[in-house]
């Protein structure tokens, strides 16, 4: 996804001289084309998180678009203050852009893990959280970040993931789900660092005999009410999964909207725990712990709709 | 040679006791706190919009603009006082300070005042954001220049050092750094809380000039700025020696100061003071 982000970047900033990158002194062997090729709309701010956002703020309020690029827990946590007052507040184009989501950083531990970012960023007015599921879908978001000149916080996955649309996304929206696969019995709610997986679940679960509609919410916020709303009254179950911390993130993001409801289908939340790290690994050692691979969501998708279907 | 007109000075002397009415009759009104903050920056603010920025207050956004931010943005009602002063909006928008439903916060927000230029409140912004407003000057060769006010006791926010640091590294020679040195923050005297001296070496080996001026003298602070960039190619701070709470002579210099609403007897005593220019 990294690299998808930096290449996007590249070409909309050769056509777009507003257009600026920021880092807070991370970026190896990922940045350095934006550096080299556009070195007057590059910044190295240096290891100081909140001086990075308030010059970003500062250089948004002088007409540029600025990316302000870090690690997830630095770019979001560190500075949370300065995303809020500089950033959100004055309703300005800057992407915080972070890499890492979820468990990317696996053996680097729970300082560099992002379990609870979904959940801080998604309450900051103005601001748009976004999640891409694959590098075809960062460089979409890319480009709708730079139209909507707004806050937003992008948050990518470490590196080497897959593709999962076919091909490039020509309808991507900010705040529009794309449904993947229609189906009648769930609805799979997913993104972000777990497309893949979701996607891998669904035809699992096919082959199981249970129809599952995919849904790839890559936006949490603004939420797609409507095709919540609509998996809703169509599906007998709703499943959310996300590479997150049940708090806050994807699920509860989808609970605000089910609860509003009179009644509704069960919604199963698929999340990492309320908890750091208890020992070290990679990340998918993490997400073989925390049942957050194809077979573990199937598995728990199954059980969950058998017990709906008894009743 | 002296830089500012014995005529000049008169109007600034004026102005600055018509502000200083201002922000007391703000602070009274609404029963806030906060006044000797704005108090002891007023003679900087007054020397600043009436004499040094180049701004059109008919249009705040114009983009060659000089920038001001009030990093210190509790002081609100003297940056308020001074937007008024140089004719942003009418002075009877004053009466909306702290008022419900009024544009007019404690805390200045860029979002509901033309003039403010950066919503501050959270100490440790300001110059962070004019560092960005500065870099973009700088990279565009456009000739406006960036100042930004800070507090003393904000000096003790790692952001505005990791701020200092960055505007030394990048050579920002349009970037105006005005310290309010009253010596006092929140809850104590800056000497027992967090002792900031020696203030100008600090800033001198982050890589900026450095002048001391007595913040309370108009001619002094003109002076100051006329000299800018005090080193070539490096950004300016200026450590103005004030007194918290200056001119309301019931607070002055004392930590009260800081949260202490005026008495109906302390604005008689104010409007008393300032009368002579005092025609609203």
């Amino acid at each position: 996804m990294r690299k998808a982000f930096v290449s996007t970047l590249v070409a909309l900033g050769k056509l777009d001289p507003r257009i600026m990158l920021v880092t807070g002194d991370l970026g190896f062997n990922a940045l350095e084309e934006f550096r080299d090729t556009l070195p007057h709309q590059y910044l190295n701010a240096g290891v100081a998180e909140q001086n990075m956002l308030g010059v970003a703020a500062g250089r948004a309020l002088s007409g540029r678009i600025v990316f302000a690029y870090s690690i997830i827990p630095f770019v979001t946590y560190r500075c949370f203050e300065h995303v809020r007052d500089d950033v959100s507040y004055h309703n300005l184009p800057v992407c915080m852009v972070g890499v890492g989501g979820g468990y990317g950083y696996g053996i680097l531990g729970s300082t560099h893990h992002s379990l609870e970012d979904v959940a801080i960023m998604r309450t900051l007015p103005n601001t748009a959280v976004i999640c891409p599921g694959d590098p075809l879908e960062v460089a979409a978001a890319v480009s709708a970040i730079i139209a909507a000149g707004t806050p937003a916080y992008l948050r990518l996955g470490k590196a080497g993931e897959p593709n999962v649309h076919a091909g490039p996304l020509t309808n991507f929206a900010i705040g529009k789900g794309i449904v993947l696969q229609d189906g009648t019995d769930v609805a799979l709610i997913t993104g972000g660092t777990m497309l893949e997986t979701g996607r891998d679940a669904a035809k699992m679960l096919a082959e199981k005999g249970i129809s599952v509609r995919l849904i790839d919410l890559h936006t949490v916020k603004p939420l797609d009410r409507a095709l919540v709303l609509k998996a809703a009254t169509e599906t007998k179950l709703i499943v959310t999964l996300e590479e997150h911390g049940p708090i806050g993130g994807l699920g509860g993001a989808v609970a605000e909207v089910l609860s509003q409801l009179p009644s509704h289908a069960r919604h199963l939340t698929l999340s990492a725990p309320d908890a750091f790290a208890g020992d070290i690994g990679s990340q998918n050692y993490f997400r073989r712990k925390e049942g957050l691979t194809a077979a573990g969501v199937t598995e728990a998708i199954r059980q969950a709709f058998s017990a709906s279907e008894r009743g | 040679m002296a830089i500012l007109s014995a005529a000049t000075l008169r109007e600034l002397q004026k102005t600055s006791d018509q502000m200083r009415l201002d922000a007391i009759t703000m602070v009274h009104r609404s029963k806030s706190a906060h006044l000797g903050s704005a108090l002891s920056m007023i003679d900087l603010l007054a020397v600043l919009y009436c004499h040094f920025l180049t701004v059109d207050p008919k249009n705040p956004k114009w983009p060659d603009r000089d920038r001001f931010i009030l990093s210190k943005g509790h002081g609100g009602s003297g940056l308020y006082a001074a937007l008024a002063a140089r004719g942003f909006f009418d002075r009877s928008v004053l009466e909306e300070y702290g008022r419900d439903g009024g544009r007019l916060a404690v805390h200045p927000s860029a979002m509901l005042v033309p003039g403010v230029e950066a919503s501050t409140g959270s100490l440790g912004h300001g110059l962070p954001v004019g560092v960005g407003m500065a870099l973009a000057g700088q990279r565009d060769k456009k000739d406006y220049k960036t100042v930004v006010m800070v507090s003393d006791g904000e000096c003790d926010e790692g952001s505005t050092w990791e701020a200092i640091l960055a505007a030394g590294n990048w050579r920002l020679s349009n970037l105006i750094c005005i310290v309010d040195y009253n010596k006092i923050q929140s809850f104590g005297r800056v000497d027992e809380v967090m002792p900031l001296e020696p203030f100008a070496d600090k800033w001198k080996a982050f890589g900026w000039g450095t002048e001391e001026v007595d913040g309370h003298d108009h001619e002094a602070i003109a002076a100051a700025l006329s000299r800018i960039p005090f080193v070539k190619d490096r950004p300016s701070v200026i450590i103005a020696h004030t007194v918290k709470g200056k001119g309301a002579k019931w607070m002055e210099d004392t930590v009260a100061s800081h949260y202490q609403s005026p008495t109906d007897a302390n604005l008689a005593q104010a409007q008393k003071d300032f009368s002579c220019s005092s025609d609203a």
